[in-house]
């Protein structure tokens, strides 16, 4: 292999939710445990002991009721705040050895490994032991010429003892690619899996020796690309900067079933707060407005009801006055009467710089007005929680919000909630 | 609808105030007044001295204080100025790795003869290697729990600083793992 030729790192914390609450609380380890999301109640990180009795990612909890009581899994509450903190440690920890770095997700990042002197396994291993050591979070390291292979070697690297995987040598890679199926790639959808497999393309190495032309007519350009990737050309380079935020979604599960417009109209005009908050917080203006609600589709025996409605904004804005009017127009648009409503959300798309408002010929918001207004508002709210000061609309005593149970102390990042020895 | 007047229920309930019990406004001259707040504000068993607010600082800012070299200033064009040295950062000189350093609270009196009471804030750092004689956070047996590391020829054992708790002598049957070396006890006086 040629000295200059790419080389990436994923670097992926193992069960990340969980291992965050073990390091604090150290008697759950070796224990099956279960993190829920906030939202839905579903699994959304499950230790290696609760994944060995079959609980699956992202099932809901009331479906796994009796694997949770057969095998006393722990079931906790999520705590982003936590989760939040030790991410940026363990990114900080990756920082010390290389400036290159993409932060992919709360708990990956590609390195950019292509100078990287000597063994690449054992400087994998050497980062491995640095991140456990300083942030207690355990991770696995795959190796390879593209990303789409190093999310493979590290898929691979977490069912080895080592941790580690460095697939650059060509006789290894060619084992690997055999023994991941097509739905395991990175960015090849259930779909797609799907297809490959109705023609008989199931295992990587398969993929990766398809005809490529074929696949780009069938798969389009994220399949092309996927077996490209395979034959270890690079499509997908780091990227180091993050790009803005193209759209904000808010939307969660209600405690109970909602079938009265009110209620409905509540949490969207809650929802619509938060989103309007986020817009605020970075800086941005939104020019559509998503609103959608939903049934429970476990509920068969239910009517069944899925809408979802988008609507323009006449100038672009991110106060919570300009937007609220629209989403409850949508949500008067879109409620039907005699339907359990489970969940709803509202979505703010084509965001674009609060400076760059391009202002309509016919309607003139009172936008100085409002964005001094907005602005009280958020200080009042920063200072003294979210949702101290709000608007009428959004109900004086929800009953509709989903119950969390108590998460775990921010023992990171909470001076009243340290750790206590 | 009635306007003005007295309006039931407004105002803060009577009793939860600082002084955890009703007040009432009073006169009194001047020169007394700074007294009998002073003598307001001691409390009347210096033992029951309690916490009673907890103030979060922003972790964003930092609280410098200017170093001289020389501790004379004065006049207008300050001669000191040109030996500012710079300024001191409390987060630099207790806090070498941010990344690896977490605060614990001390609950239990183990570790008194250390100087590490119940109440106190142990800054923990991760990336420095636990070694004899160092005070760590251990974890044994699923527990949190900070003593003085001891390494007797092949064997460990955790040692309180306080003669009423007993040594603990690590076994090879025991779920034993160094959390974090203690570098610093922030105690208050």
């Amino acid at each position: 292999m040629a000295s200059n030729a790419p080389v990436y790192a994923l670097v992926d914390c193992n069960n990340f939710y969980v291992s965050c609450e073990r390091l604090f609380n150290p008697r759950l380890e070796g224990k099956p445990v279960i993190v829920l999301s906030n939202n839905d109640g579903c699994a959304v990180a499950r230790s290696n002991e609760a994944k060995a009795p079959g609980i699956g990612m992202g099932t809901p909890l009331f479906k796994i009721r009796d694997l949770v009581e057969q095998h006393q899994v722990q079931v906790l509450p999520s705590n982003y705040t936590l989760y939040g903190d030790l991410s940026q440690r363990v990114m900080e920890t990756l920082g010390q050895h290389t400036d290159n770095l993409e932060v992919y997700s709360i708990d990956e990042a590609f390195l950019d490994f292509g100078s990287v002197q000597g063994d690449l396994n054992n400087q994998g291993k050497h980062i491995r032991q640095m991140v456990k050591q300083w942030t207690g979070i355990p991770v696995s390291v795959g190796i390879s010429t593209t990303k789409t292979l190093a999310k493979l070697a590290n898929r691979l690297a977490k069912k080895q003892a080592g941790g580690v995987l460095d697939l650059t040598d060509s006789e290894r890679l060619e084992e690997a690619l055999s023994c991941t199926r097509v739905e395991d790639i990175w960015n090849i959808g259930s779909r797609s899996a799907q297809f490959l497999k109705a023609h008989d393309i199931i295992t990587a190495l398969a993929l990766r020796d398809s005809n490529e032309r074929w696949i780009r007519q069938k798969l389009k350009l994220t399949g092309h690309r996927a077996v490209l990737e395979l034959r270890g050309i690079c499509c997908y380079p780091l990227v180091t900067k993050i790009p803005p935020k193209k759209s904000i979604c808010v939307s969660r599960s209600f405690g109970h079933p909602i079938t009265e417009p009110n209620e409905l109209r509540e949490a969207v005009a809650t929802y619509t707060s938060r989103a309007a908050e986020k817009l605020r917080r970075q800086q941005l203006v939104t020019e559509k407005i998503t609103v959608f609600m939903q049934t429970n589709r476990y509920r068969e025996d239910l009517p069944q009801h899925q809408g979802s409605f988008t609507l323009p904004l006449p100038v672009a804005t991110n106060s919570t006055l300009e937007l609220l009017p629209i989403a409850l127009i949508i949500v008067e648009a879109l409620y039907r009467p005699g339907h359990e409503y489970k969940k709803a959300g509202v979505i703010l798309s084509q965001l674009i710089p609060a400076n760059t408002i391009q202002l309509n010929l016919f309607y003139h918001p009172p936008q100085d007005q409002d964005d001094r207004l907005m602005k009280e508002l958020d200080t009042i709210n920063r200072e003294y929680g979210t949702g101290t000061l709000h608007l009428g609309a959004t109900g004086l005593n929800p009953t509709w919000q989903m119950k969390a149970g108590k998460r775990s102390p921010r023992y990171s990042t909470c001076w009243e909630e340290l750790p206590e020895v | 609808m009635n306007h003005g007047g007295k309006r039931t229920g407004a105002g803060r309930p009577k009793g939860t105030g600082k002084y955890g019990s009703a007040t009432k406004a009073v006169r009194l001259p001047t020169e007394l007044a700074a007294q009998i707040l002073e003598l307001l504000h001691t409390p009347s068993e210096p033992g029951n001295l309690q916490v009673t607010e907890i103030i979060r600082p922003d972790r964003c800012t930092t609280q410098e204080l200017p170093l001289y070299e020389s501790p004379v200033a004065g006049g207008v064009h300050s001669p000191a100025e040109e030996y500012v040295e710079g300024r001191l950062d409390l987060n630099k000189y207790l806090i070498k790795h941010p990344a690896a350093t977490f605060f614990v609270r001390v609950s239990g009196e183990s570790m008194t003869g250390a100087g590490i009471h119940p109440g106190d804030l142990l800054i923990v750092d991760r990336a420095v290697e636990a070694a004899h004689g160092k005070v760590v956070i251990a974890v044994i047996n699923g527990e949190l729990t900070v003593k003085r590391l001891h390494r007797v020829g092949d064997s460990l054992c955790l040692m309180p600083e306080n003669s009423a708790y007993p040594v603990l002598n690590i076994l090879e049957s025991m779920n034993f793992e160094v959390w974090g070396v203690v570098t610093h006890s922030i105690h208050g006086v």
